[in-house]
């Protein structure tokens, strides 16, 4: 291992830029003749949308333009599109209801936009928004999840009965249910994983410029996904072909999973702007991130596991019903169905496993992939049931887990619910976890904690989960409306330096020094002199973006494939100038060598000869001479399409101390050990750790969506919405283990989510051991003190 | 109407016609083009706009323009000087303290202000003074690290 290649926690080439406030974010950009749009909302849940009066708006002081539904119905704009299609058990499709970009006749939840006020200034536009006046005539709303299949509730769509968009299921029924009939024991749990915001600290922000002399339109906007942005805005809403649409997405400021889709805004701008003849830029307000970003998670659960005498698991049976909200984003209806019930075997080898799940319409905003996607919510689930388990049958929650674990030489394995996983060795992290968080002395801090008057729990959470989406060709079978490769070029510049052009996107992620590394290591160029792009349509020749932790298994992967290439390449323009057979030609440490001898040429030299190719195998158009002929140049392309999913995995040990006289929970320790493959960058994989396993006790302790009754956004501000702060966490101990993926040439996994599907579960395990001793068995997210301190109450006084 | 606004900014003399109603983070972004302090919120919670006014550290979405008239202003941009970084700056890059990078600029900006009233915090008095910055990347864990060796550092 050099000190810049793969292993090595190089420190990140990015930073600079960002550390002294260079970073170049969509809303830092001005261009030329810019102008600025204002969103007009709906403060209704659910109403028929009456009028729309813009005449004192439109003749506002710096006022270009007032646009609503009616217009975006003459000029024949789409509606937003769904990638993702789900079949019920009866074989029908999901139910897919119009979403056009500016409500039509009817508002569906607080935020819905109605209009757009466009003017010369920001300032201007929100004072003419403010003469915009939208009359409606309310309706019921529908807003709880569990509420929305009950009958007699208002009906978001009339086309889905029952507020059902689809009912799908997974697994066998007939085998579970035999299992069931056989168990020594049965344990169940009621359980809800709340609605989460994902508050990235950037707001959503894009800039639209539609040039009229020729037809280009180009978007700056905030986004995970660059030519997923162009792909589906272009072919559904706006109808402007691909090679006429640029979509660039410069410095992103955290992503999570809100930042993939086509929002309406942008729609909206793109369009407008064709219309008024000049650059358009908005910029939420974070009241309208709340509001508007797609939220996360929302789903109510039953579930039953069964076991026979000794805790073998011999089945588990789930029920949920997961909220959508009022319109199908783009990936809403895979979160809960492939995403989600995929991973209730989890590192076990439960046999026979049947789940189906419900997804609702509400008067809410739209549910979609945040952080886990899905996977938080099985994890959850089920690391929950198996715990409460333990308690039931009186066994130490680690040694139950220990039991059922898939075994280190089963895999490949195959799960009773579609997946085939790749590699684990799940024991291995479970014993470095435990040792790590010093398992053993736990009772001796129980009772020092107890004596100062505090209660002290631990819990445990073995994540596993599915990253590096996907293979297309399952994807497909499964209802994804695209493909799901990555593509990478690696272009050698003349003088011998390296640029790497990626359709990943870095949103914190690092990508600049991890492929980067990765090429250095690969081709023997210094790190220095490799320059990774990403973000922009005109560059990067196609992608499908950052989500799903896939962007080093199968960008990174795609980087390597092209890396190859060019060293294919290379012997043969090698071979050439060392006058020997390309046979002969070996290449290491970024030198091309013929074989026994010390005769070499380095890679740079290579590169120099393929662009001023004096000496070089060029074509000389006598076909029986150029068998060996080449083009010059060195620049290689390649497309990266899995074979599989990659399998992290990971042991969390939490330990949690809690005041009782106040409820407060303080996470007294937390342990996460992860085994996420190869590691090409320790650093920047324990930072993603880091900040995953803090979204993930965020939701344990402090987040949570609230909604009143007629649909009222109550969290719709930092004031309202908990989100985790420095002082409400820990520092952390970590550790990895390094099994390989064997399904990709780069042996690595995703590590970018594992942490906050892994830590909810671990906290509130820990929280429930804690109030245990008090009487409490059950709880629902977040524990915050309020919550805390009333199930004490309630425990102390129902065993009074 | 507009008002004229004057200050110190990263050193420099600056002047600039805005509205009254002009907020300090609108007038260095917007008007003075300086776009390394960031805007994440509208309730003045998660401290991406910090700057520093008189040496101190102030959300620049929390004053108005006019308020900052004659005072000495610093940003994100002026830290580094003469091509060397101020060293919490370093500390954050050496330690990982930011992931999409957005945040740091207030969290670079607090942590020096923090160390200027409190030369060797201790890993408590950074979490608690971070209460009004809010980051979603890092956990916090590596920003708590950088901030306590960029105050060492800062010893010289």
């Amino acid at each position: 291992m050099t000190d810049t290649g793969i292993g090595a926690s190089v420190r990140r080439v990015e930073d600079q830029r960002f550390i002294t406030g260079r970073g170049h974010y969509v809303d830092d950009i001005t261009l030329p003749g810019q102008c600025h749009a204002v969103f007009i909302r709906s403060d209704q849940a659910h109403a028929e949308l009456k009028s729309i009066n813009t005449v004192q708006a439109a003749s506002a002081p710096g006022v270009i333009a007032v646009l609503t539904g009616a217009e975006v119905a003459a000029d024949g704009v789409g509606g937003l599109p769904c990638g993702w299609g789900i079949t019920s058990i009866d074989g029908n499709p999901m139910v897919e209801p119009a979403w056009p970009i500016l409500a039509q006749d009817r508002v569906r939840f607080v935020g819905d936009a109605v209009a757009v006020v466009i003017a010369e200034t920001r300032t201007q536009a929100l004072d003419a928004a403010e003469l915009v006046e939208v009359s409606y005539n309310p309706l019921p709303a529908i807003i709880a999840t569990a509420d929305a299949v009950k009958d007699g509730v208002p009906q978001v769509w009339p086309e889905a009965a029952n507020n059902t968009c689809f009912h799908w299921a997974i697994g066998e029924k007939e085998p579970t249910d035999k299992a069931f009939a056989e168990a020594a024991h049965v344990t169940k749990l009621q359980i809800v994983n709340q609605r989460l915001i994902p508050n990235a600290m950037e707001p959503r922000s894009a800039i639209a410029n539609f040039e009229a002399a020729t037809g280009d339109l180009t978007l700056y906007c905030t986004c995970q996904a660059p030519h997923a942005m162009r792909l589906l805005l272009g072919a559904f809403v706006l109808q402007q072909p691909e090679h006429k649409f640029r979509v660039v997405s410069p410095d992103v400021g955290g992503g999570f999973g809100s930042k993939i889709y086509p929002y309406a805004e942008f729609a909206v701008l793109c369009w407008a702007s064709k219309r008024i003849g000049r650059p358009i830029k908005w910029t939420a307000v974070r009241s309208e991130s709340f509001m508007t970003d797609a939220h996360g998670r929302d789903h109510v659960s039953e579930a039953e596991l069964a076991m026979d005498k000794d805790g073998k698991f011999l089945g588990l049976r789930v029920d949920t019903i997961a909220n959508l909200g009022a319109y199908l984003s783009a990936f809403g209806p895979l979160i809960p169905t492939y995403l989600y019930a995929t991973l209730f075997a989890g590192q076990y080898t439960t046999p026979a496993i049947y789940a189906e799940v419900k997804a609702v319409f509400t008067n809410t905003t739209p549910v979609d992939a945040y952080r886990g996607a899905g996977r938080p919510e099985a994890t959850y689930l089920l690391e929950r049931i198996i715990e409460k388990a333990a308690g039931e049958l009186g066994m130490d929650p680690a040694e139950l887990r220990r039991r059922n674990f898939i075994a280190p030489d089963a895999f490949p394995y195959q799960t009773p619910v579609a997946l085939m996983y790749d590699s684990g060795d799940y024991g291995a992290a479970l014993d470095k976890a435990l040792d790590i968080s010093d398992r053993q002395g736990f009772e001796a801090r129980r009772e020092a904690s107890a004596k100062d008057g505090k209660l002290r729990g631990i819990g445990f959470s073995l994540p596993i989960e599915a990253t590096g989406a996907a293979p297309s060709a399952i994807a497909g079978q499964l209802g994804a409306r695209a493909g799901l490769y990555e593509s990478a070029t690696v272009r050698f510049n003349a003088t011998g330096s390296v640029t790497v052009i990626s359709g990943s996107h870095s949103h914190g992620q690092g990508h600049a020094t991890t492929f980067a590394q990765l090429v250095s290591d690969h081709l023997g160029v210094p790190l220095e002199n490799v320059d990774v792009v990403e973000g922009d349509t005109a560059r990067s020749a196609f992608g499908m973006g950052t989500y799903g932790s896939r962007s080093l298994s199968v960008g990174g992967s795609a980087i390597v494939k092209a890396a190859d290439k060019i060293i294919e390449k290379g012997k043969k323009i090698a071979a050439h100038l060392l006058e020997a057979s390309v046979g002969d030609i070996e290449f290491a440490g970024g030198n091309f060598t013929v074989a026994g001898t010390d005769k070499t040429l380095n890679i740079a030299e290579v590169a120099f000869a393929a662009y001023v190719p004096h000496n070089y195998p060029l074509p000389t158009g006598d076909p029986s001479q150029d068998e060996n002929a080449l083009e010059p140049g060195l620049e290689e392309q390649a497309f990266f399409d899995p074979v599989n999913f990659n399998f992290p995995f990971g042991a969390y040990v939490c330990e949690v101390e809690i005041d009782p006289e106040t409820g407060v929970v303080e996470v007294a320790s937390f342990t996460a050990v992860d085994d996420v493959g190869r590691i090409i960058n320790p650093m920047i994989v324990e930072g993603q750790i880091h900040g995953g396993v803090v979204q993930g006790i965020g939701q344990a302790l402090l987040e949570g969506s609230v909604y009143d009754d007629s649909g009222q956004l109550l969290s719709g501000s930092f004031m309202d919405y908990t989100m985790p702060r420095a002082d409400d966490m820990p520092n952390f101990k970590t550790g990895t283990n390094e099994t390989p993926c064997p399904m990709n040439p780069l042996g690595v996994k995703g590590c970018g989510e594992i942490g906050t599907i892994g830590a909810t579960p671990a906290v509130i395990n820990a929280v429930l051991n804690a109030l245990g001793s008090v009487g409490v068995t059950d709880f629902a997210m977040p524990a915050t003190p309020q919550r805390v301190w009333q199930a004490i109450q309630s425990a102390r006084a129902a065993a009074e | 109407m507009s008002v004229t606004v004057s200050m110190t900014l990263n050193g420099k003399q600056v002047s600039a016609d805005v509205e009254p109603r002009t907020l300090l983070v609108q007038y260095i972004r917007e008007h003075i083009g300086l776009t390394g302090t960031h805007v994440g919120c509208d309730t003045s919670q998660c401290g991406a706009c910090v700057v520093h006014v008189g040496g101190k550290s102030v959300k620049s979405c929390t004053m108005l323009a006019v308020q900052a008239e004659g005072a000495d202003v610093t940003t994100i941009e002026g830290l580094a000087s003469n091509g060397e970084l101020h060293p919490m700056q370093a500390a954050f890059r050496e330690n990982h303290g930011l992931q999409c990078g957005f945040c740091t600029p207030g969290m670079i900006m607090s942590a020096i202000d923090l160390v200027s009233r409190n030369a060797s915090p201790s890993d408590g008095d950074v979490r608690e003074w971070l209460e009004g910055n809010l980051c979603r990347c890092t956990g916090y864990h590596n920003i708590v690290k950088s901030i306590r060796a960029g105050a060492e550092a800062m010893k010289g």
